[in-house]
């Protein structure tokens, strides 16, 4: 199995660059390749100019990183994980408490609280300090925000957006495509390869097709008529309408034309703006025409 | 037969001192596709345990698939389906041996299991795959099995704990028109999700704040009635009244 397959790619100082992308698609071996935690089979990565294999030890005072599955002491108090981590990096939490006091006075009620007995928002806002402690040039984040609510994520958000203003690069992987969007550019991955990267409005603006918003009535039987349209050539559910593109012979009257004949009520097509997902999905169906045609036929 | 699959009546749950329930109630109809959402804490996990019989209530009751929750849980349990956000197959048993297994625990008879994974596999699409290792499935793919293991037997209701945490967008949307066929044939689904979009997806959605139930309608209606544009922002309106956190 092939996690990663030739992925190249460079981000500016200071930059927010997101990996987005599901689970599988290679974001976490990518994520230990540039840590230093995992040598790639092939290829070389440099941090801050330092060597992730040869330098490693450089690398990894440089570096901050918060690994998906939530890896702090469970036993140790919030206060006391805190500690533990400055030590090891030789510094104090005194020191720079000026890079963590924003979140950290969010956590410190608890502070005596084992790190095991915090929520999940709490633990993320734990991890985050502790990957920040001894001040580092370049924060990885590998899925912060999998399995938090979207009140969590937002602030979550916040958050990294004020370190970025500080001038710490981030590099920040999700599978939430909305979050894509706060990034300064994007890789869009996906069975170990990277489809795109670019700014979130480049990938959008090079979205090939109009793109046209469309609910009625019926949602189920939408979604069946729509598949069966000769004249769409995709259609996505999106919340409570579908997005849809045409085939040259498509348009919107001639749509709203075939759902009134086939008993739709309430019609609306309008035209929209593509998202990064809209994006996404578009990149999947040229990357993978099998899957999709086992999508339209499912 | 009632047309009720869920009734829930001032369903309590306490630990200690700390009310993780708070006497919720409410009923969800045969084959609707119900969404049950609150923020990380508000009390979701909870309530959907005491639903499947694994927890008692402390007060209260409900009425899941034609079971009495607090009288009839071991009924109940053969009678609905579950599927958590973990992974839940088993990685070393093939596609169909997993189908097999999970066909036997719930007393299903060889013959009517055999049909059932025809019928599954060639749904899915996945009949080439039947001899595969679930290791080594894409993904997405063992979603889609894990969800068909908790339909297998047919259940009246399913109950859907995040089941499209991680999943690409794509595979998300495949997801779920394999819960719409589900309940178009008469299985109730109740679906718990972090993605606001997928609220839209349900019949009726319920938002859970601090152990009670702080709004529950269809998405449309609750747009109009919290005037937001979208179910994202519905959400965020209710859950900022919040005053516990925690999970």
């Amino acid at each position: 199995m092939r996690a990663l397959n030739g992925v190249s790619f460079e981000t500016e100082k200071g930059e927010m660059f997101g990996i987005i992308g599901p689970d599988g698609a290679g974001k976490t071996t990518l994520f230990r390749i540039l840590t230093s935690l995992m040598l790639p089979d092939e290829g070389d990565v440099k941090v801050g100019g330092f060597d992730t294999a040869g330098q490693y030890q450089q690398v990894r005072n440089l570096i901050g990183y918060m690994p998906g599955r939530f890896s702090l002491y469970q036993d140790l108090s919030v206060e006391e994980n805190l500690a533990f981590f400055a030590t090891v990096y030789n510094t104090t939490i005194e020191e720079n408490y000026h890079l963590i006091e924003d979140i950290y006075r969010q956590i410190e009620p608890f502070k005596d609280r084992r790190a095991g007995k915090l929520s999940g928002g709490m633990k993320q806002k734990l991890a985050l300090c502790c990957s920040l402690i001894h001040k580092p040039e370049v924060l990885f984040l590998d899925e912060p925000t999998t399995g938090i609510d979207p009140v969590s994520r937002r602030e979550l958000w916040e958050m990294l957006r004020k370190l970025k203003a500080q001038g710490i690069t981030i590099i920040v992987s999700t599978p939430y495509m909305d979050e894509a969007v706060i990034c300064d550019r994007i890789a869009l991955i996906k069975n170990g390869e990277f489809l795109t990267v670019d700014s979130p409005a480049n990938i959008t603006k090079a979205f090939p097709d109009k793109l046209w918003s469309v609910q009625t009535d019926h949602r189920h039987r939408l979604m069946h008529d729509l598949h069966n349209c000769s004249f769409v050539r995709s259609s996505f559910l999106f919340g409570d309408s579908f997005h849809v593109s045409f085939t040259p012979d498509g348009s919107p009257e001639r749509l709203e034309n075939y759902l009134h004949v086939s008993g739709h009520t309430k019609i609306g097509i309008d035209c929209i703006e593509p998202g990064v997902e809209d994006c996404f999905l578009a990149m999947l169906k040229d990357n993978d025409q099998a899957e999709l045609m086992q999508t339209i036929e499912g | 037969m009632n047309d009720k699959a869920i009734s829930a009546e001032n369903l309590t749950k306490q630990f200690g001192t700390f009310t993780a329930v708070d006497s919720i109630s409410f009923d969800v109809g045969r084959g609707e596709v119900f969404g049950f959402l609150g923020a990380n804490g508000a009390g979701k996990t909870t309530a959907m345990r005491m639903l499947c019989g694994l927890s008692r209530p402390t007060s209260g009751s409900a009425m899941v698939a034609g079971f009495d929750i607090n009288r009839e849980s071991e009924k109940l349990k053969k009678n609905i389906g579950y599927m958590s956000q973990k992974f839940s197959l088993y990685e070393d048993l093939k596609v169909w041996e997993n189908l097999r297994l999970f066909g036997g625990i719930y007393g299903m008879k060889d013959k009517e299991i055999a049909q059932r994974t025809d019928e599954m596999l060639g749904e899915l699409g996945l009949e080439s795959e039947r001899e595969t290792l679930v290791r080594e499935l894409p993904v997405g793919w063992k979603q889609k099995l894990a969800f068909t293991v908790s339909v297998f037997h047919n259940p009246g209701v399913v109950f859907l704990d995040e089941p499209t945490g991680g999943v690409d967008p794509y595979t998300r949307r495949q997801f779920w028109q394999l819960i719409y066929k589900v309940a178009d044939r008469g299985i109730t689904v109740f679906v718990t999700t972090h993605y606001m979009d997928e609220a839209a997806y349900c019949d009726r959605v319920s938002i859970m704040v601090d152990g009670r139930i702080e709004a529950l309608d269809t998405p449309s209606r609750l747009k109009e009635n919290y005037a937001a544009g979208s179910m994202d922002e519905v959400f965020r309106q209710l859950a900022r009244k919040a005053l516990r956190s925690g999970d």
